[in-house]
């Protein structure tokens, strides 16, 4: 082998990264590492900054009221940059680099797939602060957002009892969009309706107008959206734009969450119904002080706060108070208190975790947009995560790691 | 008889916006050759232009027909002085550059307006309807102008002395050059006039989709199959490639969803190469321009 400038950069710069981590390891003894991975850049950073935002606040907040366990914490930000192989990579750095006592984020299912198998192997505690389509059944992985069981169950059966019973449900082409779209079915069929069309779209799509000529075709009473991502925004312009959002309404599973609410004009998207478990007109004590912080550290342009971001402050803040609870960073203890029924009084209300699931107990309320803001139509208090509950029984298989819907309901022995 | 109606619409519509959406490119890659990777950049610039001009008060027509082809297009020839004339004939390079600049541009948008952008401006001109069936005027008025721009181009290339000079350029630019041309004079201003024509789409379109600093993935994909799938002459080659692949696009998504609808095109545009490697007009109309 020739030894050429090229090769000895190479080699040395090698050297240099693999050297870091050592370095990191001696100064990082007296800090709490906290890692997130989530995009910040790229097509999903619609969502991912706001996240970031808010995590960065709960970490203040942890800090501002004296660390944990009389150490300070420090936050390592990874941007993926929607890219998934930036996932296993920082997941990977996180892990064993940087020896994070717990590692947050992800955002698609996709992203969370990517990394779930390595924080198990390595046995960083990790939490998925997104609402998803449910099925995760992981010791080492506690998934906080809100799952269908907690909210389409709530919001089918209300758009049916206000709209009529015929569904139509338009969803984005992967794994997620997939799997909503078999729930929505599910308990569109539960209340005695019936489903006229399922339709997917890739997530570049931006042109929606032969579904719109489908669905004055199908007639139905009401359309079911899993859409996703900033292109998909493109469906709700149009379908105003036929004048249609006048005739059919929508609910759906998926707006809101990219504050998609505040992206297009209020006519276009007045009267769309949506279930998560928090908007920013929930009123308590903890939403009032939570909103005033955020305007203080982020000022007049912050985000209009949703489930992802209120989430991803609450999942950090969770992850503390069972730190503090254990009196300890290690895996099994902290594991150990938030299955003890901990529960954490955040902006969106209590939320403890199902020992049975590693998922969380939440409040969920449902919304209807008026004027670009969610009006709360509806509330239910501390909705189990039913769905996965189905499938997943950590209480008598405690090692299990595994993703339950990966090929759908119907796989998984779900009717 | 609402259903065909509807359905017509919808298919022109389709065909209308893949010709709006390649027309910048074929001018840019079909004269110059130059692999303009950011032609989905100076589309999302062109619904930037719109968006601020619209929340600064003024009147949307002005904002898409005028300001954004005239924003974009004062971007393309500052682009074409700083970065593409020192690239002429290398295409590789240039494939590189625009790349770069593409990032860079989709950064700077991030930057200054964010993940994410309030586009309020709704599609004007209110509903048409066929019976059970309706849809956006806009839509219409989208087929309209499409028609209409590549009239103007054509007019442009056939009949004024720009043109004339534009097309000799690209046939031989030594030849001309030694008859008096001056060749960079006319690359700037087709290269102007491709991202003009490219940040007027982007304006068309801002209505329809909204706009982020990331829109220009989803286009540029389809813009670069529809142009190399027409072949070398500009307008002949967009228009029967938007037709060929739109309307199996369209065609495919009414019958069996988005997702064939999207398969469709892209195996219909590998047939088309491998049958044809050099495009429609590269066998048909070849005379065309």
């Amino acid at each position: 082998m020739t030894f050429s400038r090229r090769s000895f950069l190479a080699g040395s710069s090698a050297l240099a990264l693999s050297s870091a981590p050592i370095i990191g390891r001696a100064q990082g003894s007296d800090k709490i590492i906290f890692a997130s991975i989530l995009d910040l850049s790229g097509g999903l950073d619609i969502y991912g900054t706001a996240m970031a935002d808010a995590t960065s606040l709960a970490i203040d907040d942890i800090n501002e009221a004296g660390g944990l366990l009389g150490r300070e914490v420090e936050l390592k930000m990874y941007d993926a940059q929607s890219t998934i192989q930036f996932y296993t990579q920082y997941a990977t750095q996180a892990a064993a680099g940087d020896r994070a006592a717990t590692v947050h984020g992800g955002i698609t299912s996709a992203s969370r797939e990517a990394i779930r198998p390595t924080l198990a192997r390595f046995k960083t505690l990790y939490f998925y602060n997104t609402q998803y389509e449910g099925g995760v059944c992981d010791f080492n992985n506690f998934c906080t957002g809100s799952t269908p069981a907690q909210t389409v169950a709530k919001v089918v059966p209300y758009a049916m009892n206000k709209w009529g019973k015929k569904a139509y449900i338009i969803a984005a082409d992967y794994n997620y969009g997939q799997i909503i779209a078999q729930w929505v079915d599910r308990f569109v069929k539960e209340n005695g309706g019936e489903t006229l069309e399922i339709e997917f779209f890739p997530l570049d799509v931006t042109n929606f107008g032969p579904t719109i000529n489908k669905i004055q075709q199908a007639k139905p009473d009401l359309v079911f959206s899993g859409l996703v991502g900033g292109a998909h925004v493109s469906f709700y312009r149009q379908y105003a734009a036929a004048g249609m959002n006048a005739e059919i309404p929508i609910a759906s599973t998926t707006f809101g969450i990219g504050n998609e609410h505040k992206l297009i004009s209020a006519e276009e998207g007045n009267g769309l119904l949506a279930a998560y478990s928090y908007f920013e007109g929930v009123q308590n004590p903890e939403n009032e002080a939570f909103l005033a912080r955020m305007d203080a550290k982020f000022g007049d342009d912050r985000a209009t706060m949703n489930e992802l971001t209120v989430r991803s402050y609450e999942g950090a803040m969770l992850w503390a108070e069972a730190v503090k609870l254990a009196g300890s960073i290690e895996h099994d203890e902290v594991t150990a208190a938030l299955k003890s029924g901990l529960t954490y009084n955040g902006p969106s209300g209590p939320i403890t975790i199902d020992p049975q699931t590693n998922h969380a107990i939440q409040n969920v309320v449902l919304g209807e947009l008026q004027d670009q803001e969610f009006n709360i139509v509806a509330s239910y208090e501390a909705e189990p995560p039913a769905d996965t509950q189905l499938v997943c029984d950590l209480n008598a298989n405690p090692t299990l790691s595994t993703f339950y819907f990966e090929n759908g309901l119907a796989a998984a022995g779900i009717e | 008889m609402d259903l065909v109606a509807a359905i017509g619409l919808q298919l022109a519509y389709v065909i209308a916006n893949l010709a709006l959406i390649s027309l910048g490119l074929a001018i840019i890659f079909g004269m110059m050759r130059v692999i303009n990777l950011a032609h989905g950049e100076f589309l999302m610039l062109g619904g930037y232009t719109v968006v601020v001009a619209t929340n600064a008060g003024v009147n949307i027509w002005v904002a898409m027909l005028l300001l954004a082809p005239l924003v974009v297009g004062i971007i393309g020839v500052i682009v074409e002085r700083l970065l593409i004339r020192w690239l002429y004939g290398r295409m590789v390079d240039t494939l590189l550059a625009t790349w770069g600049l593409s990032l860079l541009l989709v950064g700077l948008v991030t930057s200054i307006f964010g993940a994410s952008t309030a586009t309020t401006v709704s599609p004007p001109l209110g509903v048409l309807r066929f019976g059970n069936y309706s849809a956006s005027g806009y839509e219409l008025f989208l087929i309209l102008i499409t028609i209409v721009l590549f009239f103007a181009v054509w007019l442009t290339l056939r009949f004024t002395k720009l043109g004339l000079l534009a097309r000799g350029t690209m046939q031989n630019a030594e030849m001309a050059s030694s008859l008096g041309v001056s060749t960079s004079r006319i690359y700037m201003i087709t290269f102007g006039l491709g991202a003009a024509v490219s940040g007027l789409a982007g304006g068309l379109l801002a209505p329809m989709t909204g706009v982020l600093p990331t829109i220009g993935a989803t286009y540029i994909a389809k813009a670069f199959i529809t142009v190399i799938s027409g072949g070398s002459a500009i307008l002949a080659g967009t228009t029967a490639g938007s037709i060929l692949l739109g309307g199996l696009n369209g065609i495919f998504s009414f019958i069996a969803g988005s997702t064939f609808g999207e398969i469709a095109l892209l195996i219909a545009a590998i047939l088309l190469l491998r049958l044809m490697p050099r495009g429609i007009t590269g066998r048909f109309f070849r005379k065309s321009l």
